[in-house]
């Protein structure tokens, strides 16, 4: 048991949870912004961003993967506001014009390329392959002290752990001023805040986050943990900084619920094979939502 | 005019709050047109004008929230980046969501936002400033309230309260008796004027033409270009109005 | 060869598809000008994505009976039975809690396509191979269209624009203005909830030619693009079928001529190109035009 614990659930467990935490923080300004749905377009973007940095570098490789997907995010968020500003369109749909196309052309480019030979293709970006991060060095729990065993952690493990404690920082660094103009951007910039900068660091924030958990965990639950964590924590209290800290345990708990239901679950109903944890980790923070909707404190304004 | 060849080089320089050239366009179209403008100090102004005139534009272009196509303004003779510790802005109530998770004491301690910078710690001591300030608008019974429970008019007070927590020798309110209640414009009036008493100086953007000369000392008269501006008997007169809002509005006595 | 596409001309098939996604284009893009003006575009992303379960189950309970699991009307009844569950859901969550529609939006179309990826998991365990016809719901696949496929694609498309010729005053009415429309006597919350079901109705339609990633696309495209040229609502509306049929039937075409050349993406690509052209060169509201304003406007500003 605590072989097959340490060495096959163990790192997909902590990749999820930390890629759940690290999404849903920078989420919970986006859902007070209103741009809830600027993590919906960044996560169809990242695929034409892999699939640019893969035809330029001819490798499968995660850092070219992550520059591409973050040069992808920065674009699409530039035209957006470009669209938005210029073409004076209405967001919402400034925001569907641009991803979808980009998402199109992301998908024409892999069609077109000769990808066969390798293991890149749209199911990969959208359910990522969070069962697969195994460590198949560790013997038990004493692995876990073991120098010899930790260096041969899935990757995926430590940039996670990086990117949440990375935005984690920035976050309370910039609490102040990132709640300020949030709330009242007019005041904000009365008091010569960069208001535009600090929006756009949020979003920058939120791509880095997105881009760090895509190659392990797939745009779903990129998606669904922007959203559906910081949400529920909405209709738990009316104070900022007590909704972040039940962003975070919604988030976690999505994480661990959903990679035991997708791993055991058949199991228990007598299927023989797992489901995508991806797609089970989403479901339930859509449960969680469901029954904060229902019976949470401060569900109603 | 009269008021201007009167006004000595020293008041100018003096004065908390000068405005020379200002224009501002949203997309093409001029909706501040080349204003100048000058407060005197401890003065309380009322900017009116009709609806689109640009009232709240001028405050926020002054104030370098939206950007000037042509123009600046200048505070105590100085630019906006190093007199910002001295001014305080209470912006459109309509325009923040009063659902945000925070109370009515986080919104005014948002006030101290230039004393506490990124780190320093909430001590007890700005605590009780910002109770001070709540006191002051006869809010503190509501400070641990979420700021979506309040009324239209509570919420205005908070406003003011947090203008009042940053300290500042000049206050710029936009339409501050906008969708309040007798009671709260009554407050709020007694509030600017006992800051005028300290000596402070207060523009307001103002919409009731009935209240001008009772809450006002001075006038700024604008729709789009500069109408009149100087203290209320010489500036806000029958003449004044007909040139800024066409002859649609008459003064009663 | 691109002529020949063009004019249907490449064969049976081909022109099947073709006919087909014109057919779509139009009614995607008269239901996207609505859509438009009420500036809820976005909502459409939810209700594609929330047709992902359905369109498992219904597989699931084709197979289930002893079917082959792919007969197209009832995977697209599936499809709009769950988003329809996905829509109700988006309004209860905005009428019943705090939250805005943005995030209800957000939640549905991450939760619904979530669990529908958690469906599809259990397809591909349980019928390998079976399923690879699924997938090209995903994106779109016009490969192995039927004759069939492309008729009841065909009688969708038609049965919405009947649908909106019907609505067309209190649609025009609502679009233009929500209060005078309601002073009137038009119930605009029955109104929008029709709206929304075209909407579905489109999406469930376009499933098999552009996929349920990509046909938001065709619904906020080709409208937003005839917005640049027009401020009267009736053209709005009509460019914006316009828009969207040639969008569909470009794409088509130029899909066939290439087996690398994946329709949805194509016919998408196609529409950003109309909306691109249209964003910088329509007279008004494009953005020469605006530049050429303001540049007018400073020169004046600088003469004073």
């Amino acid at each position: 048991m605590g072989f097959e614990f340490v060495a096959l659930s163990l790192p997909p467990l902590v990749i999820g949870v930390f890629a759940a935490m690290a999404c849903a923080l920078p989420g919970n300004f986006l859902l007070l912004r209103r741009q809830a749905l600027i993590g919906d377009a960044i996560s169809h973007v990242v695929l034409p961003g892999i699939v640019v940095a893969f035809l330029v570098t001819g490798v499968i490789a995660a850092i070219p993967m992550m520059i591409g997907a973050a040069g992808a995010a920065l674009i699409s968020v530039l035209l957006i506001e470009a669209v938005r500003r210029y073409g004076k369109v209405e967001p919402g749909a400034a925001m569907g014009v641009v991803f979808t196309a980009m998402f199109a052309a992301g998908v024409l480019l892999l069609e077109q390329s000769d990808t066969s030979s390798v293991h890149l293709d749209v199911e990969h970006a959208l359910y990522g392959n969070l069962e697969s991060l195994i460590w198949l060095d560790a013997v038990g729990w004493a692995s876990l002290v073991d120098w010899q065993a930790l260096v041969l952690l899935p990757p995926e493990l430590l940039r996670m752990v990086i990117t949440f404690a990375g935005i984690a920082v920035l976050t309370l660094l910039f609490w102040r001023p990132m709640a300020l103009s949030t709330f009242d951007e007019g005041f904000a910039r009365s008091l010569g805040l960069p208001t535009g900068m600090i929006g756009l660091g949020i979003v920058a924030m939120a791509a880095l986050a997105a881009v760090a958990a895509f190659d392990a965990v797939g745009s779903i639950i990129v998606i669904a943990m922007f959203i559906c964590p910081p949400a529920t924590a909405r209709l738990m209290t009316n104070r900022l900084g007590h909704q972040v800290v039940w962003s975070l345990f919604f988030a976690a708990l999505s994480a661990v619920l959903g990679y035991v239901l997708a791993g055991y679950g058949p199991l228990w109903l007598g299927a023989s094979d797992s489901v995508s944890a991806a797609g089970m980790i989403a479901t339930v923070s859509g449960l969680l939502l469901g029954g904060a909707a229902l019976f949470a404190p401060h569900r109603q304004s | 005019m009269a008021y201007e060849a009167s006004m000595t080089e020293a008041t100018l320089a003096g004065s908390p709050f000068v405005v020379r050239g200002l224009t501002v366009a949203y997309d093409a179209e001029a909706v501040v047109q080349d204003v100048d403008m000058t407060v005197s100090a401890g003065s309380m102004t009322a900017i009116i004008g009709p609806n689109g005139a640009g009232k709240s534009t001028l405050l926020k272009a002054a104030l370098g929230i939206v950007r000037p196509l042509a123009g600046a303004a200048r505070f105590w003779d100085a630019p906006l980046a190093q007199s910002r510790r001295r001014i305080a802005y209470v912006p459109q109530r309509a325009s923040v969501d009063w659902d945000f998770p925070t109370r009515v004491i986080d919104v005014v301690l948002m006030g101290l936002y230039q004393e506490l910078g990124l780190f320093r710690r909430l001590s007890a001591r700005h605590k009780q400033a910002a109770m001070a300030c709540l006191e002051r608008v006869g809010m503190q019974d509501f400070a641990e309230r979420q700021i979506g429970q309040l009324s239209g008019g509570q919420q205005q007070r908070v406003f003011l309260a947090r203008a009042l927590a940053q300290g500042a020798d000049l206050y710029l309110l936009d339409e501050p008796f906008a969708g309040v209640d007798a009671a709260t414009e009554a407050a709020i009036i007694a509030v600017l004027k006992s800051l005028r008493d300290e000596g402070r100086t207060v523009v307001a953007v103002h919409h009731d033409l009935s209240t001008v000369a009772q809450y006002f000392d001075h006038v700024f008269v604008i729709n789009r270009h500069r109408v009149a501006e100087g203290p209320v008997v010489e500036a806000f007169t029958q003449t004044t109005l007909d040139a800024a809002y066409g002859g649609r509005v008459r003064l009663s006595d | 060869m691109l002529f020949d596409a063009l004019t249907l001309q490449l064969g049976y098939n081909a022109a099947l598809v073709a006919l087909g996604a014109s057919a779509l284009g139009l009614a995607a893009g008269v239901v996207g000008a609505f859509l438009y003006f009420r500036k809820r575009s976005l909502v459409s992303d939810a209700v594609s994505h929330a047709t992902l379960p359905g369109l498992a189950l219904a597989f699931l309970a084709m197979v289930a009976l002893g079917g082959d699991g792919r007969t197209l009307p009832v995977l697209m009844l599936g499809s709009a039975l769950s988003a329809w569950i996905g829509l109700l859901v988006v309004s209860w969550l905005t009428r019943r809690t705090r939250l805005r529609e943005d995030a209800a939006i957000g939640a549905v179309l991450s939760v619904f396509f979530g669990f529908g990826i958690v469906l599809m998991t259990v397809i591909q365990s349980m019928q390998s191979g079976r399923q690879a016809g699924l997938d090209g719901f995903l994106l779109g696949s016009t490969a192995g269209m039927l004759r069939n496929d492309a008729i009841v694609i065909a009688i969708g498309g038609v049965l919405v624009l009947a649908v909106v010729w019907l609505l067309r005053r209190p649609l025009l009415l609502t679009a233009f203005d929500e209060g005078f429309a309601e002073v009137q006597g038009i119930n605009t919350h029955r109104l929008d909830l029709a709206l929304m079901t075209l909407v579905l109705a489109v999406t469930v339609v376009g499933l098999k030619i552009v996929g349920l990633i990509l046909i938001v696309a065709l619904l906020i495209i080709p409208a937003a693009a005839a917005r640049f040229w027009s401020d009267n609502a009736v053209r709005v509306v009509l460019l914006s079928g316009v828009f969207g049929a040639v969008s569909g039937h470009v794409g088509a075409a130029l899909s066939a001529t290439a087996p690398s050349l994946p329709t949805g993406p194509i016919i998408v690509l196609v529409a950003t190109a109309l909306f691109t052209v249209s964003m910088f060169f329509a007279p008004g509201r494009g953005v020469i035009a605006g530049m050429i304003r303001h540049a007018r406007m400073r020169g004046r500003v600088d003469g004073i």
